[in-house]
């Protein structure tokens, strides 16, 4: 078995698609705020900290809930084995506008905690107990084959055998997350460059 | 003090966006850190920024936040205390 994508989940025009099924699909008249908190109902486990999160980290905090749904990752590889490779374009900077606006008048610290995109990152690892390497990149666009060939160089030098590909991209009512979970012996669709961005294009991809 | 406990769980929910935290469900003599409402550091912040803002009171020594903000009541004990007039 090669290294294989066993599951993704992409969160796009306020619809949740995971595995190429359309788990959630609201109207797009509603504000990121509210869908994001139907998708938390849905699907999240109960914790307070999604609403303290910004909308970015709650974007991707919300696709991994999807995502890892029933896995147990950090059983099956151990907690050191299981790496994030995230990227977006807009790093944090949705977060970054709120805050500059809080320091003419009360800089916000909890606001403040959120001025980097890897925050991202760091509140998957803690909901899952991830403790392996963590890389976040800043592109133009999104780059599959940037992306692949980073996950495979960490599963081959066996710094991983699993790894959560992501890109997560918000700014104001713009957004998209597409998480992809690389396997080092999974069953699903091989870890090739045109088969991530078949996924991150072709919604109803099935693996 | 009634009416500035009562406030003062309002502002708190407000500020440290206690989603799904009704005022009735906070006792004004429950902790607000480790058990409690489970505040961590950023809401210790956070609660430093709402006394200054909505009170106009500085904690001058941050070693006086852990007994200030011990419970609801303590915040409003020390406002009561420390609010200019």
């Amino acid at each position: 078995m090669s290294t294989a994508i066993t599951a993704y989940c992409l969160i796009r025009n306020h619809k949740v698609i995971v595995n190429g099924e359309t788990l959630l699909e609201k109207e797009k008249e509603l504000k990121f705020s509210e869908f994001i908190k139907s998708a938390y109902d849905l699907n999240a486990s109960a914790n307070l900290k999604f609403f303290k999160m910004d909308d970015l980290c709650k974007l991707a905090y919300i696709a991994s809930e999807f995502l890892l749904k029933n896995k147990k990752l950090s059983e099956q590889y151990g907690q050191e084995n299981v790496s994030l490779l995230f990227a977006n374009t807009s790093s944090s900077l949705d977060t970054d506008i709120s805050y500059y606006n809080t320091i003419k008048d009360f800089p916000s610290p909890s606001l403040f905690v959120y001025t980097l995109p890897n925050i991202m990152m760091g509140e998957i690892s803690i909901r899952n107990k991830f403790k392996g390497e963590n890389a976040f990149f800043i592109f133009e666009r999104f780059d599959p084959d940037f992306l692949r060939n980073y996950a495979m160089q960490l599963i081959k030098e066996k710094k991983a055998k699993a790894v959560i590909i992501g890109w997560v991209d918000l700014l104001k009512e713009n957004y998209e997350a597409f998480l992809c979970l690389a396997e080092e012996t999974g069953n699903g669709t091989e870890l090739t460059t045109e088969n991530l961005e078949k996924l991150y294009n072709v919604t109803n991809f099935k693996l | 003090m009634d009416e500035l406990i009562a406030k003062l769980k309002t502002q708190i929910i407000e500020q440290l966006n206690l989603e799904g935290v009704a005022p009735d469900d906070i006792s004004a003599d429950d902790p607000l850190f480790g058990e409690g409402l489970g505040l961590d550091s950023i809401d210790a912040l956070e609660l430093i920024v709402l006394l200054e803002k909505n009170y106009g009171i500085r904690i001058e020594n941050p070693a006086d936040g852990k007994k200030i903000f011990a419970t609801i009541r303590s915040i409003a004990e020390y406002i009561t205390a420390n609010k200019k007039a």
